[in-house]
């Protein structure tokens, strides 16, 4: 037995990618199990593993833990990742909290059906654009500080920067109206941590392609 | 200013719901506003209070809390629901989630077509007593506690005994497979802060009816 955190969960990124960001960003090195088919699903649903019979599962320090949330706070407050006090928690936990809802968006996308795909990426785009990246752009503009929280990196930098991240992968120039967001996103890609994450050969997924569906949905359905 | 939290959500049930259970398990007096209308909830949006254009919104010590689950963390963290150590924390994490999700079908329940609702219950039926309420009932079986973790009252205890209550009301024998959670409910139900809550009177909301479904579509629309 390494010691090392161990994941579970498909080879993409879903649910567990937030969780991936996040021990990278601490530095904390971790080993992957991936599910392939529903039989790895059903196997570890019988060992009795899985709490709710479902991934994400992080093995780390004695304990198999389920659902994201979970997790992702396991590991921020253990890594200092969580800011110093209770009100600045609140404000990480407000920031990721709203991150996750705009993630949620960006995770479902492919699964859309063909006729619904554009809809819902006019969605994303209206949602990121005019509820969220205003905010953190203004939270950036208004302490003038690094980050977003407490003038310390935290759990809120990596989460926006993953999810910046992906919202670019679905249009280009998403950030074109948000400067702050852009050095944001240049400032923190180039934390020495997270710049070695963002290297190919890093266990960064990448977004799932359409060929990968059918096989993700026979996993899980 | 009565430095009680205030509350603004619609009234009824809905993702307040569980921020009014938690402060009132922890003896928390607030205050609560109701919106009706639209134009009530899009002056919010121009005052600038809705820090993602959404409620609930819970004003309390100074900020303006966002997000159903930084309010409920910020509360349990500062109440002492929250456990003594980070692995009791990670525990009640896992709990509340685990139950979480088993509420949010119960949230969108209302919203579903007439033709699906009976499907609807069969779901929650099946989730609560295969997926969620087995968990609970184990975990109290095995320590033998009065409460899920670290012998202490704690926020997944006031989550369990919500989400209970909630399924009880579509499936009244729901309960039946489960003695452990059946004590767990009266031992719950019996708790001063709870049993207060409980009574007729108090800021608990009733279950959602087609009034409140009317009122959600009619002031969030888009």
């Amino acid at each position: 037995m390494s010691g090392k955190p161990k994941l579970h969960y498909f080879n993409g990124r879903g649910r567990m990618e937030s969780i991936r960001w996040l021990l990278a960003a601490a530095g904390v090195e971790f080993e992957e199990c991936f599910l392939e088919t529903k039989d790895d699903l059903t196997k570890l649903q019988k060992d009795g593993s899985l709490m709710f019979q479902q991934v994400p599962m992080v093995e780390i320090d004695g304990m198999k833990m389920v659902q994201s949330r979970a997790i992702a706070n396991y590991i921020a407050t253990k890594y200092n990742l969580y800011g110093k006090d209770l009100k600045e928690r609140a404000l990480i936990d407000m920031y990721v909290e709203a991150i996750i809802d705009l993630n949620e968006l960006l995770i479902i996308h492919i699964f859309q059906p063909a006729d619904k795909k554009e809809q819902h990426l006019a969605t994303i785009v209206d949602k990121a654009t005019n509820r969220y990246f205003p905010v953190y752009e203004k939270v950036l503009k208004d302490h003038g500080q690094g980050f977003l929280v407490g003038n310390q990196f935290s759990r809120a930098d990596v989460q926006l920067l993953e999810t910046l991240l992906m919202a670019e992968e679905c249009k280009p120039d998403i950030l074109a109206k948000f400067p702050l967001l852009q050095s944001f996103k240049a400032r923190i890609s180039n934390i020495p941590t997270i710049k070695k994450f963002l290297q190919p050969g890093s266990q960064r997924k990448p977004p799932l392609q359409e060929k990968d569906v059918p096989k993700v949905m026979k996993i899980f359905h | 200013m009565s430095g009680k939290p205030r509350l603004t959500y619609l009234n009824g049930r809905g993702r307040m719901e569980p921020v009014r259970w938690l402060l009132a398990a922890a003896g928390v007096e607030f205050e609560e506003i109701f919106l009706e209308t639209r134009e009530q909830y899009e002056k919010l949006i121009k005052d600038g209070v809705l820090m993602f254009q959404q409620v609930p919104l819970v004003e309390i010590d100074g900020m303006k809390m966002v997000q159903t689950r930084a309010i409920l963390s910020y509360i349990a963290g500062k109440h002492n629901l929250y456990g003594k150590d980070l692995k009791e924390r990670a525990l009640i994490d896992m709990y509340v989630e685990g139950i979480t999700d088993l509420m949010q079908m119960i949230l969108v329940f209302p919203f579903s077509p007439p033709e699906a609702k009976e499907k609807n219950i069969d779901s929650i039926k099946e989730r609560a007593t295969n997926r969620y309420f087995p968990v609970f009932e184990k975990v109290l079986k095995q320590h033998g506690q009065d409460f899920l973790v670290g012998n202490k009252f704690s926020w997944a205890d006031v989550q369990l005994i919500e989400a209970i209550l909630a399924v009880e009301e579509k499936i009244p024998a729901v309960l039946s497979g489960f003695p452990q959670l059946q004590a767990f409910k009266k031992r719950m139900s019996n708790m001063p802060t709870i049993k207060k809550f409980l009574q007729p009177g108090s800021p608990r909301k009733p279950p959602p009816d087609e009034c409140y479904v009317e009122t959600v579509l009619k002031v969030f629309k888009k």
